[in-house]
This record gives structure tokens, sequence and C-alpha cells, in this order.
């Protein structure tokens, strides 16, 4: 069995049993739903309703309903694009990188944040397929034999490795949080006394039994993944920062991209980890399994990566300047103190600034700071990629091109309306799957257990 | 004839199954199946049950998604269709490789991933409508079981092997 210092922090509280883990986390689903998650859902159910109402009016009428204009031409759409890759990143990060470093206290996230990743990567590829235009054309991105003369894609260039970076990431990260569940599924299957509960967990359970030949395919399968998944997370947002790094805009076209966006990605993934989490754990009653310890924990990610971040936009200040390059020198100064300086005053403020107030236990460990940071750096990390992708347009070399970008009520409402999709889909998912990962969270109790703990004494 | 009885010994704390099935072993008897909530290890040594093979058979796709994407993006790009974009060179595969390095990565993965998760499903015998085969509804809890077929174990008639069980702590002997 796995060995445990004594002086390590507990990661589950309390007195708990392998039955209390089980009924502690079927509860939400075995239950009814109180009355705020009635509230959250009507919420999030509107603006998704009012999204894709804005989509479909895309559809119909084209993207000139956004507020795109010659100058800039790509805005909000790639922002959220961005945006919601970004924040898919940590569910993979949590369950896969974390799982090779045999960090235990993934087990109590893992789930959520996988669950978090699916949605978010869906919203994500949601914006691509909607600002193409005609979208019954989509298919134009797969390399499928055609009646123009055999015309394939272009695989030289970056939009197309994106589109099977994510396509791949999309994929294996939903087979990777399927094949985590299936032994979760059977436990709530054989714990259901109700019939149509019981007959829909029979078959999400893949007819699950646990034989001793079936968990070791299991554990190969999830090492075997998560060795896998560990470099397809870094090179999914190092490809979307090629999007931008291989094309010739000043403010685009810097070497740096790829890690930056991948530290980015992982901070403003974690953030969101964080917001979810800290709600759900209150909401279903998992306070004995995401502990003050787990967000600690999320919080040092943040403080790190953010800091990563953070210097990432010090060197690019400094190499535009160092490079001599005099479109570059002012697509950086454009950025810092031209007409959209607020945003820039916010990306700073948010990513770099306030979570460095993480270096102090004392704000660290505190769970509602910690949630209000969360959301500081949401916001943040959407507007680094408004100012990246917006400032570096707006300005160009002709300055009689000049212009700014104003968001239409379509622009903002499909922003809103993806936030109201993931809400629902979240939320449903809150109330219908094992949101912590209960039966891996049982191999830890004897070593990580509080009460275990204090027996070895 | 066989008439397909198991034996079953429920445990209810992993320790004692792994003690159990030691002594069990010991005295010559042969364990079928071991049902648990979640992985108890080292207890397929125990009852003779190998290493899986799945991460050979996952390398095994991930060449083939090498290949194939290298032989379909040189096909693509430099036999079919040579385009000439922004004067990079399209019309030798050595000096495109550059550019094939990201697709051919996340082919190999895609590959490698759903080719193991497919033979994982079926190699497990886990697909939707499959029936589950543990005996007690609470060894996906917090209940561990011992299968043994008593047809297959000569030396021991049916009641000496249940009174067996019941040395190693069960907390119930059931036939099913």
């Amino acid at each position: 069995m796995h060995k445990e210092s004594e002086i390590r922090y507990p990661l589950i509280l309390g007195e708990k049993t392998y039955h209390q883990i089980t009924e502690d986390v079927c509860a939400p689903l075995e239950g009814r739903a109180n009355k705020l998650w009635y509230v959250a859902f009507s919420i999030a159910a509107v603006a998704a309703v009012w999204g894709l109402g804005c989509i479909l009016y895309t559809i119909g009428r084209g993207i000139g309903v956004w507020g795109l204009n010659t100058t800039v031409d790509w805005a909000w759409d790639i922002t959220n694009f961005v945006w919601w890759v970004g924040i898919g990143h940590a569910g993979t990060l949590i369950s896969a990188v974390l799982l090779l470093f045999r960090q235990k206290w993934r087990m109590a996230i893992n789930r959520s944040a996988e669950a978090m990743t699916i949605f978010a990567v869906m919203m994500a590829a949601l914006f691509p397929g909607i600002h193409m235009g005609r979208i019954w054309m989509a298919y134009w991105v797969l390399p499928i034999p055609n009646q123009f003369g055999s015309l394939w894609v272009n695989f030289n260039s970056p939009l197309l490795w994106d589109v099977f970076a994510i396509s791949t990431y999309f994929s294996v990260s939903l087979v990777f949080w399927y094949i985590g569940l299936i032994p979760d599924f059977a436990t709530v299957r054989d714990r259901a006394t109700r019939k149509i509960p019981k007959s829909i967990y029979s078959v999400l359970a893949f007819g699950w039994s646990g034989k001793v030949k079936q968990w070791i395919r299991f554990e190969e399968i999830s090492l075997v993944l998560a060795g896998l998944a560990t470099p397809l997370v870094f090179s999914v947002h190092s490809i979307v920062s090629m999007d931008f790094a291989t094309s010739v805009i000043p403010g685009w076209h810097t070497t740096i991209f790829p890690p930056y966006f991948v530290a980015g990605a992982i901070f403003s993934g974690f953030a969101m980890v964080q917001t979810l989490l800290i709600t759900a754990r209150k909401v279903v009653n998992l306070e004995a399994y995401i502990t003050r310890k787990h967000i600690e924990y999320m919080n040092i990610v943040i403080v790190i990566t953010g800091s990563m971040v953070g210097i990432a936009y010090l060197t690019e200040l400094f190499i535009a300047w160092y490079s001599g390059v005099e479109f570059e020198q002012y697509a950086f100064l454009n950025r810092a103190t031209g007409p959209y300086w607020w945003a820039y005053l916010s990306m700073m403020t948010c990513n770099v600034v306030i979570p460095l107030t993480f270096f102090f236990e004392k704000l660290r460990t505190n769970i509602v700071y910690s949630w209000i940071i969360s959301i500081f750096v949401n916001i943040g990390m959407w507007f680094e990629r408004f100012v990246i992708i917006v400032t570096s347009l707006h300005r160009d070399y002709i300055p009689s091109n000049w212009t700014m970008f104003h968001p239409t009520f379509v622009d903002i409402g499909i922003f809103i309306g993806t936030i109201g999709i993931f809400g629902v889909l979240f939320l449903l998912y809150a109330r219908t799957f094992p949101v912590l990962a209960l039966n891996e969270l049982k191999t830890i109790l004897k070593s990580s257990g509080e009460e275990y703990k204090k027996q070895k004494h | 004839m066989s008439n397909g009885m198991k034996l079953y010994g429920l445990y209810n704390d992993d320790a004692i199954l792994v003690d159990g099935a030691k002594a069990l072993v010991e005295k010559g008897i042969k364990i079928n199946e071991v049902y648990s909530p979640f992985p108890v290890h080292g207890i397929e040594r125990i009852i003779g049950v190998k290493w899986t093979r799945l991460a050979i058979a996952a390398f095994l796709y991930g060449i083939t998604g090498t290949t194939l994407a290298l032989t379909g993006m040189s096909f693509f790009m430099i036999q079919d269709w040579p385009m000439d974009i922004g004067g990079k060179p399209n019309f030798y595969f050595l000096l495109n490789i550059p550019a094939f390095i990201p697709i051919t990565f996340e082919f190999t993965v895609l590959c490698a991933a759903h080719g193991m998760a497919l033979t994982y499903f079926l190699r497990n015998w886990t697909l939707p409508g499959v029936r589950a085969k543990n005996p007690h509804p609470r060894t996906t809890d917090d209940h561990f079981a011992i299968e043994l077929i008593p047809e297959d174990i000569k030396d021991f008639s049916k009641e000496d092997l249940s009174a067996l069980l019941k040395e190693t702590g069960t907390v119930e002997v059931f036939e099913k």
C-alpha cells in the first residue's frame, strides 16, 4: 500500500468509511435538487436560449451581424474560442499530469475538472464553426475526397492543425473521462432502488463488474491515456497560439506564444475549476473531500502559472523594444497606452497583480477570497485574448484603416449564451453524475484519510 | 454435468480480503475471481492473474497513426495536389516535414488513445447493454468478494470450502 508521511495534511476529512464515501457522493444523485439549483439552472437556461437565438440569427444572416469590420476581422469570436479552449485545459492537466506525478489530491477534483473541460471545449468548438459564416460547409476542413478535383485541405496551415488538435483533444478527453466514470456508474447502478434510474445507470455502467482483470486494465489504460494526454494538453494550446504566431501581424508574430499560451491556459483553467468547485462543494456538501488544502494547492498552481504569464507579458514588451522593428514596437506601445489601455490594464491587474496576493498563506487558504480571485482571473484571461487579438488588428499598417471594434448585441449574446449553455450542462452533470471519482478516492482513504492518520499514532 | 454453481466469500475490508486470498491459495485452492469496488493492489499476483498487454496494443495503434498521418499528408500535399502557399516548399517531403509534425503527433495520439479504448472495452466486455457479473450489489460499494468454483477444486468438498472461507474472516458466504 502507498505510504504517506504523518505530517502530510489529510485529504479526506472526518470519520469516513468506504460506505460513507459512496453515500456522500451518491446523495445529490438520489435526492431532490434544492431551490438554489433550480434558480441557477433557470438563469443559465435563459442565457443559453438567448445565446442559441443569437447563434441562429448569425447563421441565418451571416457574420455581418457581428461588430467586425475590414480592419478588425477577428474579435470576440476568436477571443471566446481561445478563452474556452484555455479553460478546457485544466481538466486533462489535473487528471493526466497530476496522475503521472502521483498527486493524490487530484482524485477529489479530477472528475468535475474533466467534465468542465469537455463542456468548455464544446463551447470553444462552436466559435470556429459559426465564424466560418456558412456552417453547413464546415466539413470542408476535413481531408475528404471531393468534387473540386481532389483539392485537399492545407496541411501546412496552423488553422488545420487546430482542427486536428481540438478534435483529438475533445475526443480523447471524453474517452478518458468516461472510462473513469464507468466503475462509479456501476456503484450508482447497484445502489439504485427505482426502476428507471437503475436501468439508465445499468446502460451507462457498460456492465462493469469490478473483476481483477478489469481493474488491472483500468489502471493500465488510465496511466497510458495520462501519458498520451499530457503532451496533448501542451500541444493543443501551442497549436492554438500558432494560429497567431505563424502570421505576420505585429503583436502576434512572436516565438514566445506557445509556452505563454499554455501557461495562460492552465492558469485560466484552474481559475474556472476553482470557481465551479468552491461553489459545488458547498451546494452538494463535499467539504470533507474538496478541502481547504485542495483549494490551497490549486491556488499555488494559479499563482505559479499567473507569474509565468506575467513574465511572458514583460518579455513580449522587452523583445518588441529589443527587436528594433518599429511596427512591433508600436503594436505593444499601442496595446498598453492606446485607446485599448483599459483592456490592457484589466488584463495586467487581474492576471498578474491580483494573483500575487496568493503568496500570503492567509489569503490562499481563505475560501471566499479564493473564489473572488478566481472570478478576477477568468475576467483577466478573457481580456488577455481580447487584447492580443483586437489591439494587434485595430491599428494596422495604413493609418486610414485604423478603427475600433464595437461588439453588437449578437456578439454579446453569443458570449453570454455560451456561458449559459456551459452552466446548463454543468448543472445537469452535477445532478446526474458522480461528481467525485468515488471509487478512486477509496484507494487513498487508508493512507490519506484523517481518521486513519490519527489511528496510526 | 456442470451445474455452474459458484461459491462466494464476502469481505468488508481489503486487507482482510488480501490475507484471506493468501490463506486460501496457500492451501492449494484456486481462486476463480475477485470482485472489488476499487483496485486492490497485489491481489492479481496472489490469485495468479497476469498483467495486461494493453499498453503494447496502444503502442501499435500509435505507430499505425504515425504512419497513416505521414503517408496521408505526403500523398495529399506532395503528390496529388502540391500547393504553392507563401513560397513554402511543397514539392519535397523532407522539406515539408516540420509543417507535418503537429498533425502527425495529434493523429498518433488519436489512434493510440481510441484504439486502446476500443480494445479496453472489448477485452473487458464492458459495452452498453452488457449485464454486470458482480455477485453482490455491495461489491461496488464497500464489500469485496472471492469467487470459487467448487467443481474445479477436487481436493475439497463444497462444505469444506465454505468452512475455509468463513475462517478467513468473511462477513458472509453464499452460493449463486
